[in-house]
């Protein structure tokens, strides 16, 4: 791993400040904006470090923008930077979140806000689906090959956008898989 | 919120919506939005604490928002409260259910990520990062797919034209995503892509 030359957070209210704006620009959810901030912006990691961790907050309970701050954060600074993080994360956004609340009460049923609203989640959806696209092209430098790795996201896709199965157990069934082979794949590697 | 109703918590309901909350935190596996008919089951109907207006308004308002769509559960507390009597009640109620979904989950990772960094060396955690990458890149395009197509037919062509025409922008374009969401949300508003 080359990540002693790589630019990295200087102090905790750094951390907390990148948080903060990731999540005052994160309509429609912070997903698609994570990896443009860590990778594309900061360049605090390389987009194939970025999936890696990302492979660890999207499997643990929670939701993975959260995990995947406590794992940057506490990599960097340990439990504060975690704490902070979260913090940066969740302090403004709430505020607001509520603030809407009660405007929504008072003019949620306005079809002008209705439209409005379906228009930004339109858009949020073309965000959330070009960062996956982007992320594929980091799956090309994966052990298990390009085949292998197409054949999963092709059946993780298919299972739960169009056969709707529940997504625990795909992610379970096909991680698992996943796992094995690319066991298989390193200790081949290691051995030849 | 329309359509609020009336009721009454003591101590012992806050804790048990706290304990609740916890409780879904361990079980997020995917995300806090994949239990949503989990914390609707719990709220409407076993408990009778929120009505559904107030559960689909939550999720719209959370994904309005900016900032992580996990508020949506501040919004189901924040609701609770209202119905028991009031603006503190609500606070309290938005606290609790935040608090309850994230600490449990927070600290499983925090201990996860410490693990990982120590033994990232070790063959089968350098395994896991790989076999789980093709799904988890996989779930972000479930993500963007559900989102785009939710409660949408192809009546809803032009959404669907919104949602490609982002998506390529994004990828080869260089205009700013706060933009692209205030397009979106000008476009809806003036009516253009509701179906005809």
């Amino acid at each position: 791993m080359s990540s002693e030359n790589r630019p990295a957070p200087q102090s905790l209210f750094d951390l907390f400040k990148f948080f903060l704006l990731l999540a005052l620009q994160g309509f429609g959810g912070i997903i698609a904006f994570i990896e443009r901030g860590l990778v594309h912006q900061k360049k605090w990691l390389t987009r194939e470090e970025f999936l890696e961790d990302w492979a660890v907050a999207r499997t643990m309970p929670g939701a993975a923008v959260v995990n995947m701050s406590i794992i940057f954060g506490s990599r960097h600074f340990g439990m504060k930077g975690a704490v902070v993080s979260v913090l940066g994360i969740f302090l403004v956004p709430s505020v607001i979140v509520l603030t809407l609340a009660v405007l929504y009460s008072t003019f949620g049923n306005q079809p002008l806000v209705v439209d409005a609203l379906r228009g930004m989640g339109a858009v949020a959806a073309g965000l959330i689906l070009a960062t996956g696209l982007k992320l594929l092209t980091a799956l090309k430098s994966n052990v298990m090959g390009v085949m292998f790795c197409g054949a999963i996201v092709i059946s993780c896709f298919v299972t739960i956008s169009i056969f709707h199965w529940r997504v625990i157990y795909v992610m379970f069934a096909l991680g698992l898989m996943g796992s094995l082979y690319a066991f298989l794949c390193l200790k081949g590697k290691k051995t030849s | 919120m329309n359509g609020a109703i009336s009721i009454s918590m003591g101590l012992s309901d806050w804790l048990f919506l706290l304990q609740n909350f916890m409780i879904f935190s361990m079980a997020a596996f995917g995300g806090p939005m994949i239990l949503l008919p989990e914390m609707r089951q719990f709220l409407v109907v076993d408990q009778g604490w929120l009505t559904d207006d107030q559960v689909s308004a939550s999720v719209v308002i959370a994904q309005a928002s900016p900032g992580p769509n996990t508020l949506f559960i501040a919004l189901f507390g924040w609701n609770v409260g209202l119905n028991a009597g009031g603006i503190w009640l609500a606070l309290l109620g938005a606290t609790i259910c935040l608090l309850g979904s994230l600490l449990p989950s927070c600290a499983l990772i925090y201990a996860t990520a410490h693990w990982v960094h120590r033994n990232s060396h070790r063959l089968f955690v350098k395994a896991f990062k790989q076999g789980m990458s093709p799904v988890v890149v996989s779930l972000m395009l479930c993500s963007g797919w559900t989102l785009g197509t939710a409660g949408t037919t192809w009546h809803n062509w032009p959404l669907w034209l919104v949602t490609i025409a982002t998506t390529s922008i994004v990828i080869w374009g260089r205009l700013h995503m706060f933009w692209l969401l205030a397009i979106g949300g000008f476009l809806g508003a003036t009516g253009l892509l509701s179906a005809g």
